[in-house]
């Protein structure tokens, strides 16, 4: 599964010792074993978690990559797996579970609807793709994608958790990281980081229509 | 369909009771009778008491812009089985006003707010009449011909800018948001409360009197979802609670509404396939089966024979597939975490492996055409189906039946849970297994059937508790009919064509309207469609069993506890996409 | 009594336990078809299918995002099948296909050539009716589905470049219906020559 080899011996070992000594860093055994233990978030948005159903049950098996502990609760989640139609009225509790979960966390967006708006996508009342509002790190493509293509979403994230470096993670930095504002329900979904551009949009003066005055001839 | 109107016997009768305010709908392929906003309430009064017309089937809008008007259409049906009678109301653009018919068939609340909601049509007496699948604030009625929705390109697909000049880009990119949004004129998002679930809340009726309560102490309200592990889903229910019983409950809907019917309108007909898939993801085939026989209605043309047999076949082992994960995941409600939806989970993925082997997709089949199916099961399939008809399925459902309903657990947390009585059921337009669990033995294959379905030999199950363990004994027998009829269309399945016709992409509908019924895993799915004569839909509205099934939610879940609640909630067995479609 | 729903129940586990290894043991001495995999239809027990190590083996007509269809040229051009005819842009349901006709460049007359050809695989339903109507046999449905990328940016349209796939790769992925293709054509060939 992991392809870096936990103990890649960069470092010479002599020959003799190959059995006895095992050489890593910090950040491989750390990344190792925080991907080989994700938990999802158990959350289910349309057709695709079915999918996810059937990607945890007994013939994908999502235990067999430390996978199996669907938490409920979003601070005990690693990774939410964003799966289905992501529509106006779910958005605010979605940026508000996400801002639950506790880092390092992880969102995958499942299936064409998350990703990007899907078929429903010219709807009123559907938002084209969840990277909108919360940041995405897989997309796994598909309508919905079966639960083997999850499982390679899956398997590509750990590849990510395995390249990252504790120095320049996001969590480990002094800085506070803000949460994401939680989007408000109006006469549209208002993306609060926006309230400046709506603002404007919506003050402009109408585009001037020339108006044809009927008979002007006469006149 | 025959070209001259034949006036039913039951019209003439309604005729002859009001003629002032009762006419015929003579338009060319319409039915039903109109009536009059004002006497709306007698004519059904007596369509109901008098005629037997006891159960609402489905309540709908049409909107007939650019011509002034709106249509309110109702489908009313005899629990005794029978072809429906379709009542119509025309109201005008502004300001429509339509009595409610809640006080006297509770099951059109949730539907009469949708009507509400997408339309705007005002129901006077509503009990409740609020926004259902968007929410309050919301700007506009989509539905209405006249609203556009932020990214709109044409009125009807296809949309043109795609040949021959078609550029790969984003819609959304040429928004000003960059987004899906649109806002009115003048707007201030600074001035907005955000807050949309006041009207809910305040329409939950609970009483300020500690002396009326068994326990003195504060009644408490409980949101449960739209994330929730045990909503399946995202489904929201407010809980008016004391101490741990319910005193009051309200079904929240709507976080995934995808605007089906909004974007059914702009398809054209054959495009719509696809998307029933989406509705019941649990039972696509099912969901074709309904748009299918409906549109064929219309259109007047009949399935080959073998696509006919290929269709019910499908349809069954839908259903086998979607009883059995009901079973399992019911077993997770009552807390048997997983295990028992592994196993059930194992043979829904050996049916799906049919699918995908004769459709194309595990799930998404989009396996129906008009006239037919798109393409035939070759015999090593059948063999497949009749390997899994004969051995495996009934030996493991008799498993899955044998630790289930023995299971003192089971039996505690369900024997007595969630009662609904026949008459009530009826009331609240409930249908599929939660009916025929409440002993009504209604089952569109029988009481109006359509395909094959007349010629083959099953039961409808019923049982006559009406308990949460007698809908999972309806939904276990069901399996069981089901490998019944699958064995029979096995033995009898012809040769021949599976196609009436030749395949083709623009489907000519001629304009009229139909409504078309099959008895889907979770009820009576209805498809409403009204056609102008062009490619496109003009009307196209899914009657959603479990939407509606959803009306009856408060009533059975009064009393219980809020741990029995969601049991009640896994056995009404809902499914999302088809509930805010 | 209370407790003895719950020891049939645990007894049905331990039997899925055991019958893993009755299972492996049986299957040595059969031959084995492809249902008596695990997870297929034969198998009890166990019910794993070790992706990635072992892949669910797709069926024919399993469909995920659309792909043209070239056939390679002996100067090593891929020739499109496709004629630009737009009627997989038309029936498609999402309108996820965006087609550019080719134009000769002196007389402006359209040439049955797509001169750029988009799949928005953000919209795309895998619902194939593109490769049900195409009257040439041009777009077909691609089996792979390990599609999960890091960025969408503008990688989830695929150009034509992306969705061209040579027609050897459609013969191996749908050998029936490129054999039905085949036979189809060498018939209206045939015909052509008696005529
Ligand atoms: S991507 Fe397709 S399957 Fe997944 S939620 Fe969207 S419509 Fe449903
Ligand atoms: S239908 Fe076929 S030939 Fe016509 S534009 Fe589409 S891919 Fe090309
Ligand atoms: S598979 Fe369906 S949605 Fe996708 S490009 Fe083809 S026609 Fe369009």
């Amino acid at each position: 599964m992991a392809e870096i080899d936990l103990n890649n011996p960069e470092i010479d070992v002599p020959a003799e010792l190959k059995q006895q000594i095992a050489v890593t860093t910090l950040d491989r055994i750390y990344n190792w074993s925080r991907s080989n233990s994700l938990w999802p978030m158990m959350f289910g948005l349309a057709c695709c978690a079915i999918e996810m159903i059937c990607t945890a049950a007994s013939r994908y098996d999502l235990s067999r990559f430390g996978m199996e502990v669907m938490r409920p609760s979003p601070r005990q989640a690693d990774v939410m797996i964003v799966s289905g139609t992501v529509t106006k009225k779910m958005v605010p509790q979605i940026v508000r579970l996400y801002n639950q979960m506790s880092e390092p966390k992880y969102v995958i967006a499942m299936g064409a609807c998350a990703s990007g708006g899907g078929p429903f996508k010219e709807g009123y009342n559907v938002v084209p793709g969840v990277d909108k509002f919360i940041p995405v790190d897989v997309y796994v493509a598909g309508c919905p994608p079966t639960p083997q293509a999850l499982l390679h979403g899956l398997i590509i994230l750990q590849k990510k958790i395995e390249g990252e470096h504790i120095p320049d993670t996001r969590w480990y930095k002094k800085c506070v990281v803000e949460a994401i504002p939680i989007p408000i329900l109006g006469p549209d979904i208002i993306d609060p980081r926006h309230f400046e551009l709506i603002k404007e949009e919506t003050h402009k003066p109408l585009p001037v229509v020339e108006e044809v005055v009927e008979g002007g001839e006469t006149a | 369909m025959s070209d001259q109107i034949v006036i039913h016997p039951l019209y003439a009768k309604l005729l002859e009771k009001f003629p002032e305010s009762v006419v015929m709908d003579e338009r060319q392929g319409f039915s039903g009778i109109v009536v009059q906003a004002i006497t709306l309430l007698e004519v059904v009064k007596e369509l109901r008491d008098n005629l037997g017309y006891d159960y609402l089937s489905s309540v709908t809008a049409v909107d007939d812009f650019p011509e002034e008007r709106l249509e309110v259409i109702y489908h009313l049906f005899k629990s005794i089985g029978g072809a429906p009678v379709e009542i119509k109301v025309f109201l005008e653009r502004e300001e429509p006003v339509v009595p409610s018919l809640t006080p006297m068939y509770p099951g059109a609340e949730l539907q009469e707010r949708e009507v509400w909601d997408l339309y705007g049509i005002r129901f006077d007496d509503h009990p409740d009449l609020r926004r259902i699948l968007l929410w309050e604030g919301f700007e506009g009625f989509p539905l209405r011909k006249d609203w556009k929705e932020p990214l709109y390109e044409e009125d009807t697909k296809p949309f043109k800018s795609r040949w021959p000049e078609g550029k790969g880009e984003r819609k959304e990119l040429l928004n000003p948001y960059k987004d899906n949004v649109q806002y009115p004129r003048e707007f201030d998002p600074n001035t907005l409360s955000g807050d949309v679930d006041q009207a809910m809340y305040k329409s939950l009726e609970y009483s300020d009197d500690p002396n009326s309560r068994v326990l003195q102490t504060d009644q408490m309200v409980v949101n449960i979802g739209p994330q929730h592990p045990s909503t399946h889903g995202v489904f929201r229910m407010t809980v008016v609670m004391e101490g741990e019983t319910i005193v009051n409950l309200k079904p929240v809907v709507g976080y995934l509404h995808r605007n089906h019917e909004k974007i059914g309108e702009r398809n054209t007909w054959l495009q719509n396939m696809p998307y029933t898939d989406r509705l019941d993801y649990l039972a696509p085939m099912s969901n074709n089966f309904g748009y299918a026989i409906t549109v064929e209605k219309l259109m007047g043309i009949v399935p080959t024979e073998r696509a006919e047999y290929i269709r019910v076949m499908m349809a069954e082992l839908t259903r086998i597939a979607s009883h059995t994960m009901t079973t399992g995941f019911l077993l997770n409600d009552l807390g048997a975490y997983f295990t028992p939806a592994l196993y059930a989970l194992e043979e829904r993925e050996l049916i799906l492996d049919i699918f995908e082997e004769v459709a194309g997709s595990r799930m998404m089949v989009n396996y129906f055409r008009f006239g037919g199916v798109v393409r035939d099961v070759s015999p090593e399939v059948l063999k497949k189906i009749r390997h899994l008809v004969y051995n495996r399925l009934p030996r493991k459902i008799d498993e899955l039946d044998k630790y289930i309903s023995a299971n003192e657990i089971v039996r505690i947390r369900c024997e007595g849970v969630g009662v609904l009585t026949a008459d009530d059921a009826i009331a609240f337009s409930t249908t599929g297994p939660n009916l025929r669990a409440s002993g009504v033995p209604y089952d569109v294959r029988r009481a109006d059937p359509y395909s094959i379905y007349e010629s083959l030999d099953f039961d409808v199950c019923t049982r006559d508790h009406g308990d949460v363990f007698d809908r999972y004994r309806v939904r276990i027998d069901e399996i069981h009919q089901s490998i019944r009829i699958l064995k029979q269309v096995l033995d009898r399945i012809p040769e021949g064509p599976i196609m009436a016709g030749k395949p083709q992409y623009v489907a000519k509908v001629p304009a009229g309207e139909a409504y078309g019924r099959v008895e889907g895993p979770r009820g009576e799915l209805g498809f409403y469609v009204v056609s102008d004569g062009k490619p496109n839909p003009k009307r196209y509205h899914v009657r959603a069993p479990s939407f509606i099934n959803l009306t009856s939610l408060a009533q059975m879940c009064k009393g219980a506890k809020v741990a029995d609640a969601v049991t009640i909630l896994g056995a009404v067995d809902i499914v999302l996409g088809e509930v805010d479609r | 009594m209370n407790g003895i729903g719950i020891i049939k129940g645990l007894l049905i586990t331990l039997k899925h336990f055991f019958d893993t290894y009755i299972f492996d043991f049986g299957r040595k001495q059969k031959n084995l078809t492809p249902d008596d995999k695990r997870g297929m239809v034969n198998s009890s027990g166990l019910f794993t299918i070790q992706y990635p190590e072992e892949v669910l083996a797709a069926s024919e007509e399993f469909r995920v995002i659309p792909f043209l269809v070239y056939e390679t040229a002996e100067n090593g051009d891929h020739k499109y099948r496709c004629t630009s005819c737009g009627i997989c842009a038309k029936v498609c349901p999402t309108q996820c296909i965006f087609i550019t006709r080719k134009k000769d460049a002196e007389t402006g007359k359209p040439i049955p050539s797509p001169e750029e050809f988009y799949i928005d695989t953000d919209k795309c339903m895998n619902c194939g009716f593109c490769a049900e109507y195409c009257p040439f046999d041009a777009i077909k449905m691609n089996h792979d589905f390990e599609l999960a990328t890091y960025v969408r940016g503008d990688t989830h349209i695929y150009n034509k470049e992306m969705l061209g796939k040579p027609v050897e790769y459609y013969a191996k992925i749908r050998p029936v219906n490129y054999a039905l293709e085949v036979a189809e054509k060498a018939e209206k060939a045939e015909k052509a020559t008696a005529a």
